[in-house]
């Protein structure tokens, strides 16, 4: 039964390996200069605004668990619509009440004002 | 009009099986619609709880509907029961919640907290305990229990303006998803172990594979009950306890010291009987040590509480000891005294819990006993109720609470659980130290001051809830025949179903 899982300890092995060669091989081989550029998080994007932990207005959570919501609602679209024919009368009903029930939330969410910014 | 058997291999058939479920869901949406255009002023959220109480009312009809001819299963039970302790918890879950949207009323009124899903919630609650008292399935009972304890979290921080609630949400947030994930990994052994999640086929799986000394199997059963440890506030899991039911709004409280205990023993008592009754000799011992410290741990810090609020939370653990000596039985008898108990509790908490907002202010909190002095003589009927509901939750004979505590000691005698009964009556002499000072107070203090007590007065809704549940408390002390009589019948009913097959 444990044979099975060898190809997939040879991809994590294979996976570990390169990761580590990669970077061990670059710290190796490159001589190192640190300017002040290069001490940066992402050295060839955008320079960093001010600390991690600083605060965001609760409203872009809001927006994120809507988004959320609406996002699981394509998941469960896509594999629907391929099998779509074999599931028939009974998927599109199925579909049909999944539907409702998110339309009535959203519905809900913009008659309650979640949607709008201010 | 209900056929008699039906298919729940169908589409069809399920959604026969589950109407009562089904109902409350397409309800709680047409709410949302109404909320959605209607959630401005105070009037708009009393119209949301009117039309929750009716939603609720209806399908309560339609539980005893099903109770007194609901459809048989052809077959095997897949996804969702249809037998006698699904429908006896679902009306408990259903009392519990029309309870708490009746002391909900004025409550949010009197505290101005305007958020009209408040009662939604309450129903989207209750929905996810019927599915927990009656899923034949692990996979449905947890997601019920999911349905259940999201709504809560949101509950028990609904007054946003309290820092008090706003940490009780949290910390119920972080510890039940914690609890959640217990559960579920231990659902996942389960499956592991046994190849299934149904509970029918979890029995016959453990026979037929002899998996009595399984590992997995054993650290599946013990992962659940850490998880339901939590839920039910089981010492030595019960450390949320206090502070979330102390913060969170007082009618909340009592939903979740009612219905959310009853309905995660509901289904701990389902998976234990119905799935794992081959391992008795696995978990019983595990409960029997959970049900004896949590009866010692609960009592003991309720006697060093002062205030109300905090003492009702550590009185709610030491009944979850209670109830655990009935799951640890193991019998029909267990399943029959938990039955009633809960039923017991749901009322006497929910009372005790509508006095204190009747009595205190701003989230009852700081309501201390002491502020109770003197009630006896300036509001006789208020003070009288709450005597009822001290005593029964301490088991006093003449209220339904001695009944309950009785029958549960009978269970645990009979199942040759002598030193188990010999700790519950010792906790219950213990909790005599908390109980009675209360009614004391009432009785044999004088009152603070001249004007104690002017500002204490029951209106509207809580009036009736008050009176009903202490009421069918002495009721029910007195005469409880007819309620035990059907807890019998439907303890029996929670067997594996291969054994109800083949005892017919």
């Amino acid at each position: 039964m444990l044979q099975e899982y060898i190809p997939l300890a040879m991809l994590i092995g294979l996976v570990v390996f390169t990761a580590v060669a990669i970077i061990g091989l670059s710290h190796i081989t490159l001589p190192e200069r640190a300017t002040p550029t290069k001490k940066t998080p992402y050295e060839s994007g955008m320079p960093p605004l001010g600390g991690t932990r600083g605060r965001f207005s609760v409203k872009f959570y809001l927006i994120a668990v809507l988004f959320i919501v609406f996002d699981i609602e394509t998941v469960f679209m896509i594999p629907w619509g391929v099998s779509f024919r074999q599931l028939g009368l009974f998927g599109l009903l199925e579909m049909l009440v999944f539907v409702v029930i998110l339309l009535v939330g959203f519905i809900y969410v913009w008659k309650r004002g979640a949607l709008e910014w201010n | 009009m209900i056929p008699a058997y039906v298919d729940l291999s169908e589409a069809s058939g399920l959604l026969v099986a589950l109407l009562p479920e089904v109902f409350l869901t397409g309800w709680v949406l047409l709410l949302l619609l109404v909320v959605a255009w209607q959630h401005r002023s105070a009037e708009d959220q009393q119209l949301v709880g009117r039309l929750s109480l009716a939603g609720l009312v209806v399908t309560l009809a339609l539980v005893i509907l099903y109770w007194l001819r609901g459809p048989e299963p052809e077959g095997l039970e897949l996804m969702i029961a249809l037998d006698g302790f699904r429908y006896a918890t679902a009306a408990v879950f259903l009392i519990g919640a029309i309870l708490a949207v009746a002391i909900s009323m004025h409550y949010l009124r009197r505290e101005s907290i305007l958020v009209p899903e408040y009662y939604l919630l309450i129903l989207l609650a209750t929905i996810g305990m019927m599915f927990m008292g009656g899923g034949a399935d692990l996979v449905v009972i947890f997601l019920g229990l999911e349905l259940m304890s999201v709504a809560v979290y949101v509950l028990a921080g609904i007054n946003r303006r309290s820092i008090f609630a706003a940490e009780a949400a949290l910390k119920y947030f972080l510890l039940g998803a914690f609890a959640s994930a217990f559960l579920l990994y231990g659902i996942a052994l389960i499956y592991g172990a046994t190849g299934t999640t149904n509970l029918t086929l979890v029995y016959v799986q453990i026979s037929a594979m002899g998996l009595q000394t399984d590992v997995m199997l054993i650290a599946g059963i013990a992962m659940l009950l850490v998880g339901f440890g939590f839920k039910v506030a089981a010492v030595p899991f019960h450390m949320w306890t206090p502070d979330v039911y102390d913060g969170a709004p007082t009618p909340v409280t009592a939903f979740m010291a009612a219905a959310v205990k009853a309905a995660a023993f509901a289904a701990l008592m389902r998976i234990l009987v119905q799935a794992l009754a081959p391992m008795d000799s696995v978990w019983t011992e595990a409960v029997w040590w959970l049900a004896a410290i949590t009866m010692v741990v609960g009592n003991v810090i309720a006697l060093a509480q002062r205030r109300l609020k905090r003492m009702l939370a550590y009185s709610s653990i030491g009944h979850a000891g209670y109830l655990l000596v009935a799951v640890t039985s193991g019998t029909d008898l267990g399943t029959a005294a938990l039955l009633y108990y809960v039923l017991v509790y749901t009322l006497m908490t929910v009372g005790a819990f509508a006095i204190l907002t009747v009595v205190g202010r701003g989230g009852e909190r700081d309501t201390r006993i002491d502020d109770f002095n003197g009630l006896g003589s300036r509001r006789p009927w208020l003070a009288f109720a709450m005597t009822v509901f001290m005593l029964s939750l301490l088991g006093f004979p003449g209220t339904a609470g001695f009944i309950g505590k009785w029958y549960i000691l009978s269970a645990a005698v009979q199942a040759d659980q002598f030193k188990l009964a010999v700790v519950l009556v010792g906790a219950s002499i213990l909790s005599a130290g908390y109980y009675l000072p209360v009614i004391m107070a009432m009785y044999m203090k004088d009152p603070v001051s001249d004007t104690a007590h002017v500002e204490t007065r029951a209106v509207g809704a809580v009036r009736w809830v008050i009176g009903v549940t202490a009421m069918l408390l002495l009721l029910f002390g007195v005469w409880p025949n007819a309620v035990l009589d059907l807890a019998k019948e439907e303890g029996r009913q929670l067997r594996p179903a291969v054994l109800v097959t083949v005892s017919r």
